[in-house]
């Protein structure tokens, strides 16, 4: 299988890709890694008539410690997180997710930034992220702007990220020493999760949820409950409070509402975050 | 010291490992068009408008084609039985029967413009009502064929004595679900077809029988048997689904005529998951009764087959199905049943065990019922109810002769491999302690029919030329199996000639006169056999010839197969090469020996199998984390080669048992049609396989061997099976269906946890 | 559009779509045929080529995002006549047998060498997630790459 024709556009800086967003509108694409964009184009899916290849901007691939924070480039790679040793000692678990993204092959080529802009609900990477409380810094014809990652994802595939943005940075609040833990739920190893939980601890807790709507979600039922002093079983009865998982081949909505419980449980348990 | 037996590593490999093999998507095929099909996106409908004009503006497009343009007639099932007005039309003919069926062919200058132009050629349906499921249609509701009048393809039903379970003190029943799975080999179908000026077709296809397949061309074009030349490149893998040609294979070669220019085609694996037959497909109704010591007394099972939308090989399966029903036990009464009906799927062909898997899943689920039932150990009723080896050749309650067996030598083989009684232990001390990891210990037996067909013979030529190098020609079909490391230890052994030195010649009919092919598990024991008795025709042959040169007497001739030189036994200074002799033959017509052997029935390899596997109770996941398999096919030629075909039987057997099935929505849309979605079994789901040897020879041929390819999957489907419900038998489970996925575990929990808290 | 890149150590240099993909090019248009195609959804690993030493999917990049990259394809592991020690382990331990996966997964058990020098059984078999076979049932590939492990240079290119 292989894509509809397109035109290929590769941007030399950010404000180029930019430009050729502003310029070509809706039938534009951004194209980093492609492992997220390419698999759909090839069955047709979806079928951009000019793809801006930013994949060579390579001063958008770092993770620097930074203050409070950590900033990473969005176009780090999956591989690139997953041994970065400044997330090894300030975001563990952000370097743990990396690893657990599709397979190596695919760890090679992906970014966090297109995982983060594709905005599947199934993706580990958003979990991870709403989990930490990232911040998304995207650039657009009017310059700068930031969001934090509660508000980015905003519909099925669909992002705060403007047509003619780029999103740039992801920046995570350092979490030194917090317990963490990442429960990833799938039938082979290189599947999407059927559902995935994100869980860090420490003063800025936080839980992920993978594949439990139709957005990347966070547990805030859970939240709710852990700083009200529940238990992690407690906590963990609330997984499925107000969410509508999707029904899919490997799972109905009962068995993933089943499932985050189960998994959230588990996670808490693991981060010591009860 | 013989060379058979031994670890030889394989002749095939430098090649595959260094260059890549050459497949049907790497030939040149120079100044070939491309063919890519349009496929019907309804299960089930009537074409009521097909424009092809959008397509032809495309770039590259040199002709659409559809069924009004072919001038070929229906493809004759392949089987007996099965009524003409249900044989398949090469490109659908005013209705498609299931998602996938080709409806026109549209032909490029370049690869890539095929898909661009198959999507625009606007094909009109008008929905019809569509049959998924086999009950719905045996019932008849909607027909497939309304001309036949009925959705039965083939009928194999025999009614049960209302006193058959009259003498049991105990009967279980159980509707079990040995469901639809995709064959998947690596690589999916592709070839090309090519026409001389002299008009002779010469065809590459990815298949396992290459002459069958070229008979099925001449038959089709109404060419003479030598005006067909098929040629099988390297073929990455077949299990039973490339036993073929397929519809499109034809509609290559027509469009290969109408264009007077060579065309290919390779298929997509989206299409391959549609186009390629499945596998498995059968609704079992077993009952086993007999009485509360473990005596199993009567055993009867009831077959639906799904066919899938036109029937073929699937609709025979249940046959087997049925033949093979008892198993590996001595069941004084066995009732057999079965029928296969069309649906507006994917048709069902072989895949690994075609048939066998089916009944020995069953057999197997019921003796675990049994023993369930009468609070037993699975493993000592089977032990009570296994066929004594004393008693062989055996012939079953369903009318088989098996050759040769040892079931509970397999068996206590297994059990003592996997330490059963320590993992009754481990088991009893995880359910006391209550956690959610669970353990679950499943025991199969099986004994299965390799070389089954009626024609159980292969067809081979071993000659040597003047260079004193060999060539062995066969009518097997290597795919995979290693044949040519196989053939060229067969044919060293008898000859005296060195491995490198023996080519072996296969998969091109113009190179090789006759070949069954491989499939069912015969190569080794039909073509491994025939190389073997055509070299030792051939070493009595040369070695007259030799008496002549040495001016001796014949039966005073030895050939020492160390030197790979005649001579008069007791003077071995005197000797004559294996090149002399050739050279001399050369004026009598060289030496050469074409033969085909004549096996004198099947054979019935068997085993015993032991899974372990860990189930999270919390979310029905189920793990393998041991499987031990005993497999006899008795005399083993390589056992590198045999551990091969075990290993990769294995994983296809925990694969159905704990991954993969092939589903359809309530309107036949595929919801499994590409590997992101069809969770085709990857090495992270597996541990590596603890094999036991066990090795029984057979009677049936003079090389001992039976069938080895189909063995792993027979047995482990059931063990693997076995195991999860066993995990969670103490939880109030009698049965999970295949495949085990956690959702499926987990519902099954739940119904048992409502169902006590009812009680 | 122009697209080159070091196949096998060798400059090559050719005009193509820009959808053309990787494994289309390095088939197709450069001649190397290797190098598989076994599905649509970067699921079997069959197309893995190493760029700049490390496993890819090449059916899910396009050539234009290897322009100008160091490609490494099956037929680019031998030193001449000589295999490559994860050649010799798959051949040694009767790694492979219909060779349609066989390419991908050397290439890919070669990345993972270089990412895991002394891999345990685990990690093996979760390095080789990406990559499916039909024929083997992992158990020889998983033999072949630990054993392929302990001998020198297994993981260079």
């Amino acid at each position: 299988m292989i894509p509809a024709a397109f035109d290929y556009r590769r941007a030399q800086s950010v404000d180029e890709a930019v430009g050729l967003l502003t310029e070509h509108g809706e039938d534009a694409k951004l194209l980093a890694g492609g492992h997220s964009l390419l698999p759909l184009m090839k069955l047709r899916l979806a079928a951009p008539s000019v793809l801006v290849d930013i994949g060579r901007l390579s001063d958008l691939s770092y993770v620097r410690a930074n203050g409070d924070t950590v900033a990473i480039g969005a176009l780090t790679r999956h591989r690139d997180l997953e041994i970065s040793s400044v997330l090894h000692e300030h975001v563990p678990l952000l370097a743990h997710v990396a690893g657990q993204v599709g397979d190596p092959q695919v760890r090679h080529r992906g970014t966090i930034g297109g995982s983060l802009a594709h905005g599947d609900p199934a993706s580990d990477l958003p979990a991870a992220c709403l989990a930490l409380g990232a911040t998304f810094t995207m650039v657009g014809p009017q310059g700068e702007r930031e969001i934090e990652a509660a508000d980015f994802f905003q519909g099925f595939l669909e992002t705060a990220l403007g047509p003619d943005e780029v999103l740039t940075e992801i920046r995570v609040p350092k979490a030194d020493g917090a317990g963490w833990s990442f429960q990833k739920f799938n039938r082979r190893a290189q599947d999407w999760a059927i559902v995935g939980v994100a869980a860090v601890a420490g003063s800025r807790p936080g839980i992920g949820l993978v594949n439990m709507g139709s957005v990347p979600l966070r547990a805030t039922a859970v939240e709710a409950a852990l700083a009200a002093g529940a238990s992690a079983s407690e906590a963990a009865a609330h997984a499925a409070d107000g969410l509508d998982p999707p029904e899919d081949l490997n799972a109905s909505p009962e068995y993933r509402r089943h499932l985050v419980r189960v998994l959230v449980r588990r996670a808490l348990e693991e981060a010591g975050a009860a | 010291m013989s060379i058979l037996g031994n670890r030889v590593l394989r002749r095939e490999d430098p090649k595959f490992l260094t260059t890549g093999g050459v497949y049907g998507d790497d030939l040149p095929g120079v100044g070939a068009l491309w063919a890519t099909f349009v496929r019907s996106t309804m299960a089930h409908a009537r074409i009521v408008a097909l424009d092809a004009g959008g397509a032809l503006d495309r770039p590259g497009v040199v002709a659409v084609y559809t069924a009004a343009d072919l001038d070929l007639p229906p493809v004759p099932a392949g089987m007996p039985g099965i009524p003409e007005s249900m044989f398949r039309p090469v490109l659908a003919q005013d209705v498609v029967r299931f998602v996938g069926e080709p409806v026109a062919v549209v032909l490029t200058e370049e690869r890539y413009q095929g898909e661009d132009a198959a999507e625009a050629v606007f094909v009109d349906y008008e929905p019809l009502p569509t049959v998924v499921d086999p009950e719905t249609a045996l019932a008849g509701g909607t027909l497939l064929f309304p001309d036949h009048g009925t959705n039965v393809a083939t009928d194999f039903r025999e009614p049960l004595d209302e006193h058959f379970f009259d003498d049991c003190e105990v009967v279980v029943r159980q509707r079990v679900i040995n469901q639809r799975v995709a064959p998947c080999p690596l690589e999916v179908r592709s070839g090309m077809a090519s026409w001389g000026a002299d008009g002779r077709l010469t065809q590459w296809l990815s298949t396992q029988a290459p002459h069958s397949a070229k008979d099925a061309l001449a038959g089709l074009f109404a060419l003479a048997a030598d005006q067909v030349r098929v040629i099988a490149p390297d073929v990455g893998g077949g299990f039973g689904a490339k036993i073929g040609p397929y519809p499109e294979d034809l509609v290559v070669a027509w469009s290969a005529r109408a264009q007077g220019r060579p065309v290919r085609w390779t298929e997509t694996r989206s299409e391959s998951m549609l186009g390629l037959v499945h596998g498995r497909g059968q609704i079992q109704d077993i009952a086993i009764g007999g009485n509360r010591d473990g005596q199993v007394l009567a055993y009867r099972i009831d077959v639906l087959q799904d066919a899938g939308a036109y029937p073929a090989v699937g609709a025979y399966l249940p046959m087997l199905t049925k033949l093979m029903a008892p198993g590996t036990y001595a069941i004084p009464k066995v009732s057999a049943s079965a029928c296969a009906v069309v649906t507006n799927t994917t048709s069902i062909g072989a895949y690994r065990g075609a048939g066998r898997p089916e009944a020995t899943a069953a057999i197997e689920r019921a003796m675990d019922l049994f023993a369930a039932e009468i609070g037993a150990d699975p493993a000592q009723v089977r032990r009570q109810n296994l066929v004594s080896k004393d008693f062989f050749p055996y012939t079953t309650a369903t009318g088989f002769t098996y050759d040769i067996g040892d079931y509970m030598g397999a068996l206590d083989l297994a059990l003592e491999a996997s330490d059963y009684a320590g993992l009754r232990a481990e088991q009893a001390r995880r359910r006391a302690e209550g956690g959610p990891c669970q353990m679950g210990i499943g025991v199969s037996t099986y004994v299965e029919i390799t070389n089954g067909l009626p024609d159980a013979g292969e067809f081979a030529v071993v000659e040597v030329l003047p260079t004193g190098t060999a060539r062995v020609y066969t009518g097997s079909s290597p795919h995979g199996q290693g044949h040519v490391t196989a053939w060229s230890m067969l044919a060293s052994e008898q000859l005296g000639i060195p491995m490198e030195d023996i080519e072996v010649v296969a998969n091109d009919t113009d190179l090789v006169a006759s070949g069954g092919g491989t499939m069912g598990s015969r190569s080794l024991q039909a073509g491994g056999l025939a190389v073997h008795e055509a070299s030792m025709t051939l070493v009595d042959e040369a070695r007259q010839l030799a008496a002549e040169l040495l001016e001796a007497n014949p039966d005073d001739v030895v050939l020492d197969k160390i030197e790979g030189r005649f001579h008069v036994a007791g003077t071995p200074a005197v000797a004559r090469s294996w090149a002399e002799v050739a050279s001399a033959a050369e004026e009598r017509g060289g030496l050469r020996v074409e033969h085909k052997s004549s096996p004198s029935g099947p054979t019935f390899p068997f085993g015993a199998h032991v899974a372990v596997v860990e189930v999270d109770t919390e979310t029905g996941q189920a793990r393998l984390r041991r499987l031990v398999a005993v497999d006899d096919a008795g005399t083993i030629l390589n056992p590198l080669l045999a551990e091969g075909q075990r290993h990769g039987g294995l994983a296809q057997g925990v694969a159905q048992a704990l991954l993969e099935e092939v589903r359809y929505d309530a309107d036949g849309n595929p919801v499994t049609s590409n590997l992101a979605d069809y969770a085709m079994i990857s090495a992270t789901e597996l541990p590596s396989f603890e094999l036991v040897s066990m090795a029984t020879p057979t009677p049936v041929n003079a090389l001992g061997a039976k069938g080895i390819g189909e063995s792993g999957t027979i047995g482990s489907t059931p063990a693997v099976q076995s195991a999860v419900v066993d995990a969670v038998a103490h939880l109030g489970v009698r049965h999970i269906d295949m495949p085990a996925s956690p959702q499926r575990v987990w519902q099954v929990l739940q119904d048992s946890a409502s169902h006590k808290g009812s009680e | 559009m122009n697209v080159s890149m070091h196949v096998n150590g060798e400059r090559r240099e050719y005009d193509v779509e820009p959808r053309t993909l990787l494994v289309h090019y390095l088939r197709d248009v450069v001649g190397l045929t290797g190098t598989n195609i076994g599905c649509d959804t970067s699921s079997c690993g069959a197309c893995t080529v190493l760029v700049g030493g490390e496993s890819v999917k090449s059916c899910t990049m396009l050539a234009v995002q290897a322009d100008g990259c160091q490609i490494t394809t099956i037929e680019g592991l031998a030193d001449g006549d000589q295999m490559h020690p994860m050649q010799e382990a798959f051949r040694e331990h009767h790694g492979l047998q219909c060779g349609y996966c066989t390419p991908g997964m050397v290439m890919a058990a070669v990345s993972l060498l270089v990412e895991h020098p002394d891999p345990t059984e685990t990690e093996v078999r979760e390095g080789l997630e990406g990559n499916l076979c039909r024929c083997t049932g992992y158990h020889n590939i998983v033999k072949a790459v630990l054993a392929a492990a302990q001998t020198p240079l297994a993981s260079a290119v």
